[in-house]
């Protein structure tokens, strides 16, 4: 409200994981605010509390306060004076705004604000309503108004003293105590009976269940089918620009590397925007709702076996639409190594971006029959490699819980907040965010990534020129049409680029799996995103890209032989290939993401490492077994 | 008779004795939960665990092996 950053109220815990600030601008001067994160106490339990302990327990922090706004919810007033005064005695200059007190009326809580004051003589104490942006001017003027001097003689050593005091269990009961005895509120605060009603209903053994799952497909439905409207819009406006770049900008490699490296980029970054903006406005509108710890409460006992808890369901679960906005959602998890596992095993689940893969490939190598004369095999394949994704992303969650010690047990007290409308403005505020982390941080990573493999696929050694020449004197390509002889020149300069020379050296490794070279490279390239796997392979076959070319590609792909005259993509090898897609980390999007979200390079590696052994192993046995 | 928390029947009013974890005890006290306090099981998740608690109000949540950690008496 106060700088136009806004963090949501922390009903759902783990709101706010990083601390954030902006600018007050008042009338007779500027402030710098900072937010920290949601917190009951000074002492540190989870990482939000470790960081508001380590920033006020150091005078000399770049961050320590010169003063405290403390923005108290009026109807959970009791907990929240028990923070307060713990801050108050620290003897750091205080401002308490007393928030939501429209809520605290309707609760019929009366708060003795003359009472408080005498409690605390040395606080300013107002009333505010940030939801409807009540109270600003107060506050502005309250920290107009702060005593400069206040921290000056702030004795630090007495601080730190005093600091440690805080800390401890007994001055904290005693507080409370004190506190209680006070009577500063009065009306015994009840539960509303009106969410109680509706959670009768949504915590239901059957209902509840049945409710989250019909929530969940319509948030899939949107992910998955309308998200792809304003995506292929997104697609088609950068590929227009490509072209018109092209058209505009003079010959040469500057002008390629901007129309074929860079602005494909930053188009491989937007295109993912309409799928986090959509996951973020419903996970947003049913955490704000309070709906969303119900369904961590209903999901906690299932998921705890393998090491996860409630909150996990909802990242996974997003995940089979796209992990980039799946793992970003595993923000809300408090438990580090919770929050770890879920982000690590989100990939192995089936994300659309496979889509393309799976139905080229399933197309290619499994008989369009019925068996039973209902059941599709091919959908049933399908099925397979989605079953096959989640089996593994919870066996993996299983064994990182009994491999990874965890440092200090986590509890699940959570509140059930009191079902409330969820505020339009908090709901696009968190969207905007979200997605403005995505591009910015994310955004960044993809963008350097694709531009290298951009130049991979582009460069190849002198040599090149040497079998353009022959391929230009064979007589083929003097009889063959213009189009035709662009595909061949196009195929030519790919597998002779470095990623094709690249793909060729690797191919010992791979042919165990059962793939040639070519295939290599199409898997190279698929790096920067699944779905490039298709176009990559229509570019080596010489068919050209464009979808209603499919057709050609799988034709072309069925006759396709090795120099021993064997079928190449036989259903060993279309197995092995679709295996591989099912584990293999091939996204850098998601690895920048993983990167972004635990701040380190190690758990993105770490996942790119173990996802490709495991890819590399299943297609292994696939093959073999097989062939 | 004492009891913990996790035995309670729903709807029964029950007293805090003692909560024998300490890290436990700090993280229920920031929610209010102190020795003393009256404290009622709501309802349970389908599978009966974790178990919803009312108290001051406030709808907590708690997982079984939490609540084994909470002696209480029947009030």
């Amino acid at each position: 409200m106060l700088t136009g950053l806004r963090q949501q109220v922390g009903n759902f815990p783990g709101v706010t994981v990083e601390k954030k600030s902006g600018t007050l601008k008042t009338p007779n001067g500027k402030y710098e605010l900072i937010d920290f994160p949601g917190t009951y106490s000074l002492v540190g339990h989870s990482l939000d509390e470790q960081i508001v302990q380590n920033v006020l327990s150091d005078p000399s922090n770049q961050d320590f306060p010169d003063a405290i706004l403390y923005v108290a919810d009026s109807a959970n007033i009791e907990r929240n004076l028990l923070f307060f005064s713990q801050l108050y005695d620290l003897g750091l200059p205080c401002i308490l705004a007393l928030n939501m007190w429209d809520r605290a009326k309707r609760k019929n809580l009366k708060i003795d604000i003359e009472k408080l004051q005498q409690t605390f003589p040395k606080a300013k104490i107002l009333t505010s309503n940030a939801r409807v942006s009540l109270g600003k001017s107060r506050i502005m003027e309250a920290i107009d108004q702060l005593d400069e001097l206040a921290i000056e003689n702030l004795n630090f050593n007495e601080y730190s003293i005093q600091f440690n005091a805080l800390c401890q269990y007994e001055n904290t009961e005693q507080k409370l105590t004190h506190l209680r005895q006070l009577g500063l509120v009065s009306a015994l605060n009840k539960f509303s009976s009106t969410s109680r009603k509706i959670d009768s209903i949504l915590v239901h053994p059957i209902y509840g269940y049945l409710i989250f799952a019909f929530l969940l497909l319509t948030i899939f439905q949107f992910i998955f089918s309308f998200a792809s409207i304003p995506m292929d819009f997104i697609d088609a406006q950068f590929v227009r620009l490509s072209a018109w770049g092209a058209s505009v900008l003079p010959e040469g490699l500057l002008s390629n590397l901007i129309t074929q490296g860079l602005i494909p980029g930053i188009g491989g970054v937007l295109v993912f925007v309409p799928q986090i903006a959509i996951l973020f406005l419903f996970i947003s509108l049913l955490e704000e709702s309070g709906y969303l710890s119900r369904v961590v409460f209903i999901m906690d006992r299932l998921m705890r076996p393998f090491g996860l808890n409630g909150k996990s369901v909802v990242p996974l679960l997003s995940s089979v639409a796209c992990a980039i906005p799946g793992i970003m959602s595993a923000r809300t998890i408090t438990d580090r190594k919770e929050r770890l596992t879920t982000i690590f095993v989100a990939p192995f689940m089936s994300c659309s971006a496979r889509i393309p893969v799976y139905t080229l490939l399933i197309n290619l190598v499994i008989e369009p029959t019925y068996i039973w004369g209902f059941l599709s095999l091919q959908g049933l394949v399908l099925f397979g490699l989605y079953t096959l994704g989640i089996v593994f992303a919870l066996g993996t969650a299983y064994l990182m819980k009994i491999f990874i010690k965890r440092k200090n047990q986590g509890f699940h007290l959570m509140e059930l907040p009191e079902y409330k409308k969820p505020s339009l403005e908090n709901v696009l505020l968190n969207v905007i965010e979200k997605v403005k982390i995505f591009v910015l941080d994310a955004g960044k990573i993809i963008i350097a990534i694709s531009i290298l493999l951009w130049g991979l696929a582009t460069f190849g050694p002198s040599s090149r020129e040497n079998e353009l020449l022959k391929l230009h004197r064979s007589e083929s390509f003097q009889n063959a049409s213009e189009q035709q002889r662009q595909e061949s020149e196009k195929a030519l300069m790919l597998s002779n680029s470095y990623i094709g020379h690249f793909g060729r050296w690797m191919e010992p490794a791979i042919s165990p799996l059962g793939y040639d070279w070519k295939i290599g490279v199409a898997l190279l390239c698929s790096f920067a995103a699944r779905e490039v796997f298709v176009g990559s392979l229509a570019t080596i076959y010489a068919v050209g890209d464009e979808d209603q070319n499919q057709k050609r590609l799988i034709e072309k792909l069925k006759v396709e032989r090795n120099p021993e005259g064997r079928l190449i993509y036989n259903l060993a090898t279309g197995l092995s290939l679709l295996i591989f897609y099912v584990f293999a980390m091939q996204c850098m999007a998601t690895l920048a993401v993983v990167r972004r979200e635990t701040k380190s390079w190690r758990w993105p590696l770490i996942q790119l490492f173990y996802m490709g052994v495991v890819a590399y192993l299943m297609s292994l046995l696939t093959y073999q077994l097989l062939s | 008779m004492s009891i913990t928390l996790d035995a309670v029947l729903l709807h029964q009013i029950v007293e805090i004795k003692a909560i024998s974890d300490s890290t436990l005890s700090l993280k229920l006290l920031e929610m209010g939960l102190t020795k003393g306090q009256k404290i009622k099981a709501v309802f349970k998740a389908p599978f009966g665990d974790p178990i919803a608690y009312e108290l001051n109000g406030n709808l907590i949540s708690m997982r079984k092996e939490e609540a084994q950690q909470i002696q209480v008496a029947i009030a």
